[in-house]
């Protein structure tokens, strides 16, 4: 355990030794904490109506001012804050678990079910993720148990597609037949093995991939298909704050500010812990 | 050439398929759908017959191999099916809107080559430079922050503070000045977050190529060093870019969708969203349909041109 630690605590290091690494890891950290701390850090009540004041601008009372009901800004994105990390950190959690059993199921099973869930894979990523997302959102509802489910699923090809990908390199290497030779049962050899051998390139992944969950959930909440109100979810605040643009512009720029910030961050934090695991790893894709 | 060929019928095949297995997803999520469509689309005063009669007019009574079956036969005759509630052809509803969505992803491709080469070219060039350096931040928030948060950065900036663009819509008037007008934002929103990601696959593969024996050799010939830059050093240094770019005008299709609404503009975006909103389960079918194929369409386009500049691949493959 204490190794563990000692590993993790090494390659964060190593992580926070490039500039845009260490900014990264310091709003990643500053944004975790407000997750977690965010009764503690409102100043009020983020449904409290206050209609009398709607829309104010800042002031000593509200920081950020106060949306179209009154409510304070700066308490809302607050906890908007937490259910961004919330749905952000289960969605990974899911797609990764999910992702790396078929992945590697698929490397060790026969054929014709080989086949099957490569195929599954396929089909679930011939969507534009948004646009799976929108139409089973749409369809199944948008509590945020489903809303997790939904965008859990549009990413679990992708974790599959790495984890096969890394048993099949990894299972012919010398040192796994030695063990095989040494009379250690498959299971034996998946577990203490195989698993921790492709574990890092699907937690670079996974950090990779947390912005683009944000993105989302954001842009689903923006439609009105994912969290409903009065729950503050940034994605939900930027909606409010879009409808009532032409009374003030504030309400949609702290929201924009906030979902922009919360990218940038971990993707800055998650491309340098790429380049710590491993240096000569590239990566194409945009945050869409 | 056998093994190519063999290659290329694989991946056509798992194309296909997955369309298929994308459409079964596709209709069997719009089969369990809780609370039935006629209720939501004819409200709480329709009469029990009439909502039957409802469900039986959009199939909705079938099992679902039937649905599935009927919805193909349907498409490989070229047909999407009928709108229910509007009664137009749901070909014609996408058809009305895929040029303007084909307009907005490939537009902002092409803005995106047309600044992000060159910018990563002369990053490259100028390696360390202060330019590369500032190009360099730019690039990473661009590529991280999702579109339509630029998107909606761009409108606060140049429609509400500025006041230059128009904001919303597709002009109705003729007037081509006016339609280009309101195509500049999203364009441009779009476009960013590619500009930096070309830009930055542009630079790192230049670099490669700078280095190497034949471009020492075209500088000991004497030729211009833009020559060598544009005419030998980047036809090498482009082909990873190639690739990208392909995979990224599928990536724009989903967040052209995003966009179309945020600026309130025609397309295929919005044609999914208001069917998504009114549950109009026949011209969600169809639009999703249009879009999955064009997405899987481009992917095994670009992964076909990708294994045919760079024979490798397709031996590495399954």
């Amino acid at each position: 355990m204490t190794r563990n630690i000692s590993i993790l605590l090494n390659t964060l290091r190593r992580t926070a030794q490039y500039p845009s690494g260490a900014i990264g890891l310091a709003l990643v950290t500053t944004i975790l904490l407000v997750a977690l701390f965010a009764p503690l850090l409102a100043p009020y009540d983020p449904n409290k109506l206050d209609l009398v004041n709607r829309l104010s601008g800042v002031s000593a009372e509200h920081w950020l001012g106060t949306d179209q009901l009154g409510r304070d800004l700066l308490s809302r994105h607050i906890y908007g804050t937490q259910v961004a990390v919330v749905v952000a950190l289960s969605v990974i959690a899911i797609a990764l678990a999910i992702g790396m059993t078929l992945g590697i199921l698929s490397a060790y099973v026969p054929g014709p079910i080989e086949r099957f869930i490569l195929i599954s894979f396929d089909s679930v990523s011939s969507f534009p993720s948004v646009i799976l997302a929108m139409a089973a959102v749409a369809v199944l509802g948008s509590s945020m148990p489903m809303l997790i489910i939904v965008i859990a699923t549009s990413l679990v090809p992708h974790y599959g597609r790495v984890a096969r990908a890394q048993v099949l390199s990894v299972k012919n290497e010398p040192y796994i037949e030695a063990e095989t030779v040494f009379g250690a049962s498959e299971l034996r050899i998946l577990f203490f093995h195989i698993v921790p051998n492709i574990l890092a390139p699907l937690i670079v992944i996974a950090s990779l991939d947390i912005p683009i969950v944000i993105a989302i959930e954001a842009s689903l909440s923006f439609l009105g298909l994912g969290l409903r109100p009065p729950l503050a979810s940034w994605g939900g605040l930027l909606q409010d704050g879009y409808q009532n643009i032409s009374k003030s512009v504030l309400p949609v720029l702290i929201s924009s500010t906030a979902l922009a910030i919360a990218t940038l961050a971990f993707t800055m934090f998650g491309e340098a812990l790429r380049h710590a695991i491993d240096p000569r790893s590239q990566r194409g894709g945009k945050n869409d | 050439m056998r093994l190519f060929e063999s290659y290329v019928f694989n991946r056509v095949l798992t194309a296909v398929m997955s369309v298929f297995g994308a459409m079964l997803v596709i209709v069997m999520l719009l089969n369990v759908v809780p609370g039935d469509p006629a209720t939501a689309l004819l409200g709480p005063m329709a009469t029990p017959e009439y909502a039957r009669q409802f469900i039986a007019e959009m199939g909705l009574d079938q099992p679902i191999y039937v649905r599935l079956w009927r919805f193909f036969t349907q498409v490989a005759a070229g047909n999407l099916g009928t709108d229910v509630i509007s009664g137009r052809s749901v070909n014609a509803i996408v058809w009305a809107a895929l040029p303007h969505t084909f307009a907005l992803a490939l537009g902002s491709m092409a803005l995106a080559c047309l600044i992000g080469i060159p910018a990563g070219v002369y990053g490259a060039v100028h390696k360390g430079s202060v330019a590369d350096t500032l190009m360099a931040m730019i690039s990473v928030v661009v590529v991280s922050v999702p579109s339509f948060i630029l998107g909606i950065f761009l409108l606060i900036v140049f429609s509400i503070w500025l006041n230059w663009l128009p904001v919303l819509g597709v002009s109705d008037s003729a007037d081509l000045g006016d339609q280009l007008a309101r195509m500049v934002l999203p364009t441009v929103a779009l476009a960013l977050g590619w500009i930096g990601l070309i830009a930055r696959l542009v630079r790192t593969s230049m670099l490669e190529a700078l280095g190497q024996n034949y471009v020492r050799t075209a500088r000991a010939y004497g030729l211009r060093e833009n020559m060598i830059h544009y005419k030998y050093a980047l036809k090498n240094a482009i082909i990873p870019t190639l690739a990208i770019i392909g995979m990224g005008i599928g990536r724009l299709l989903g967040g052209a969708v995003l966009i179309e609404i945020i600026f309130a503009r025609q397309g295929l975006g919005s044609v999914l969203y208001a069917a998504l909103q009114a549950r109009n389960f026949s011209v969600l079918q169809g639009s999703v349909f249009i879009v999955v194929v064009i997405f899987v369409a481009i992917n095994l386009l670009t992964e076909l041109s990708y294994s045919f500049f760079d024979p490798r691949i397709r031996y590495n493959r399954r």
